[in-house]
């Protein structure tokens, strides 16, 4: 059975977050913000984590970020993620920090604490993945 | 402010229980073995290495298996074995499953739970595997909404761990690369480890990259094995075969599961785990004769040695150049050979550290043995640095 090696990985479809990925297909990052202490979250969550508040609502970010950490993965996952990839740790200008790719560029032009933007890669049919590119250092 | 504990003389378990049983099974390739063969096999052998019978067991824990998952893990080993036991669990906590497993025992037995405890793990991830358990073994350590889809493996999400550390504190690939060298030394001197071969930090460099910056070498092994050990009270030790081996001191540090949500890539709960347990055990860092410390990549080990407490944030690079690991060293660490090169069945990785631990504490390492070994720290960990236990062992009741 080969199928579930060609395929990439999608995220399971929930009901919390299905905003999060509906701001993908619009080619919007959007984060849980918290009306009671103003901080956002990421990953989704039915409480805030920073203060247990339970007034929650989508909003659109900035999208840029930082790379916290990063690695090129030599050695793919399966056939349908063609090495050399990476997988990086962005910190959102936000504060969240989420895993996700660098792409549009040499793996090994890819630092940490490189600005990053987030641009928006088809995943299998239904979804767009946020991932990020390098932005030009000032 | 964490809570670390109660000092050696407040607390209920410090020197209350003992490890008094001890046995791994062959560990390596072992292509016409199940899991639940060697979990059995292993059992019976320590049962009998603490001068036991079958009948005198009344707890049982053990973990799952990946190759052989099954929904009542432990009372299948207890049918198996035709044991009856009032205490009967399994637990899972990936890597760091082992000595949650003993902090829990002991605490089963100092209440009163069970009285003589047996404790076996085993699994085939070398011969055992299919691609597609294989595949979904990798495939499930991440978050499976916002980390599974990129594709990172476990090697990946130890990488970021690496590449943070060597950011921030200028760690190297070459100090690294010496952990994995100093682990294979001690292995050189296991007649039962998998890999014995000694290599060089060129090697380690020089073998194919895995995920930057961890090489092939900087990874540890996948094996088949098994291993138990028998527990009961400091007082019927007394009456058994072996010297006993006590357990002065536990603790725990659970900080994420998923490593984009982790505190920090550099400073993980091993910190709060070695701390608690050396309050309990009224002992430090400085104390310990060896430590076994979870080496399933290079670079935990490097943060558990400063998480542990055995040189500063920062610095276990220089610590690692200074060849305190390796035999003869002033702290050697993973004298069996660690997950790096004695084996790495999986989730029961960390028991051989256990055993190793009891033969060095009993003084019959054989050529291996560090020369008056009273106490040693042990130390595993499960996720990505996520679920940390540590135990102070030793000869000595106080």
């Amino acid at each position: 059975m080969n199928a579930p090696e060609i395929a990439k990985i999608l995220p399971p479809d929930t009901l919390l977050s299905r905003p999060f990925w509906e701001g993908c297909r619009q080619q919007e990052l959007r984060l849980q913000h918290c009306a009671d202490c103003h901080q956002f979250q990421f990953y989704p969550r039915i409480v805030c984590s920073h203060c247990d508040g339970s007034d929650l609502s989508w909003r659109k970010v900035t999208g840029k970020g930082r790379v916290a950490s990063f690695t090129i993965v030599r050695r793919g996952i399966s056939r349908a993620y063609e090495a050399p990839y990476i997988v990086a740790l962005i910190d959102l200008d936000e504060g969240p920090r989420m895993m996700s790719s660098v792409v549009g560029t040499e793996p090994e032009t890819v630092t940490i604490g490189d600005i990053v933007e987030v641009q928006f890669n088809q995943w299998g049919e239904d979804y767009l993945m946020p991932v990020f590119q390098k932005l030009e250092q000032i | 402010m964490a809570n670390l504990g109660s000092t050696n003389k407040a607390n209920k378990l410090s020197g209350k229980v003992a490890i008094v049983g001890v046995a791994d099974t062959e560990v390596g390739v072992l292509p016409d073995r199940t899991p639940m063969e060697l979990c059995v096999e292993a059992a019976l052998k320590a049962i009998g290495d603490a001068g036991l019978k079958k009948s005198d067991i009344d707890g049982i824990l053990t973990c799952n298996s990946m190759v052989q998952p099954l929904m009542y893990h432990a009372e299948a080993m207890a049918e198996y074995l035709q044991i009856f036991p009032r205490y009967c669990m399994a637990v899972g906590a990936g890597g760091g499953t082992t000595f949650t497993a003993i902090h829990h025992a002991a605490s089963a037995i100092a209440t009163g739970m069970a009285d003589v405890i047996v404790i076996s793990m085993a699994d085939t991830m070398r011969s055992g595997l299919s691609r597609e358990q294989a595949l979904k073994v990798q495939a499930s350590t991440g978050h499976p909404e916002f980390e599974q889809p990129y594709g990172p493996t476990v090697p990946a999400y130890y990488a970021l761990i690496a590449q943070a550390h060597m950011a921030e504190f200028g760690t190297t690939q070459e100090q690294l690369a010496a952990i994995a060298v100093s682990t294979r030394q001690h292995a050189a001197l296991n007649p039962a480890a998998q890999m014995r071969d000694l290599i060089t930090v060129e090697d380690v460099l020089a073998s194919r990259m895995i995920a930057d910056p961890l090489h092939l070498l900087d990874c540890s092994l996948v094996s088949d094995g098994g291993s138990a050990i028998v527990m009961c009270s400091a007082e019927r030790a007394a009456d058994l075969p072996h010297d006993p081996v006590y357990i002065l001191g536990a603790g725990e540090g659970h900080s994420h599961e998923h490593i984009s949500a982790a505190r920090s890539l550099t400073t993980s709960a091993a910190k709060e785990a070695g701390e608690r347990a050396y309050n309990m055990s009224g002992l430090k860092p400085s104390d310990m004769d060896f430590a076994q410390l979870y080496d399933c990549f290079t670079p935990t080990v490097l943060v558990e040695l400063e998480d542990l407490g055995f040189c500063a944030k920062g610095e276990g690079g220089a610590f690692v150049d200074s060849g305190a690991l390796a035999p003869g060293g002033s702290l050697p660490v993973n004298t069996h050979g660690g997950l790096l090169s004695h084996s790495h069945p999986g989730n029961p990785g960390s028991m051989f550290a256990l055993t190793e631990s009891v033969w060095q504490l009993r003084h019959t390492a054989g050529e291996r043995q560090i020369p008056n070994a009273r106490h040693g720290l042990v130390h595993a960990q499960g996720g990505i640095m996520s679920s940390h236990t540590a135990l102070v062992l030793s000869r000595e009741v106080s």
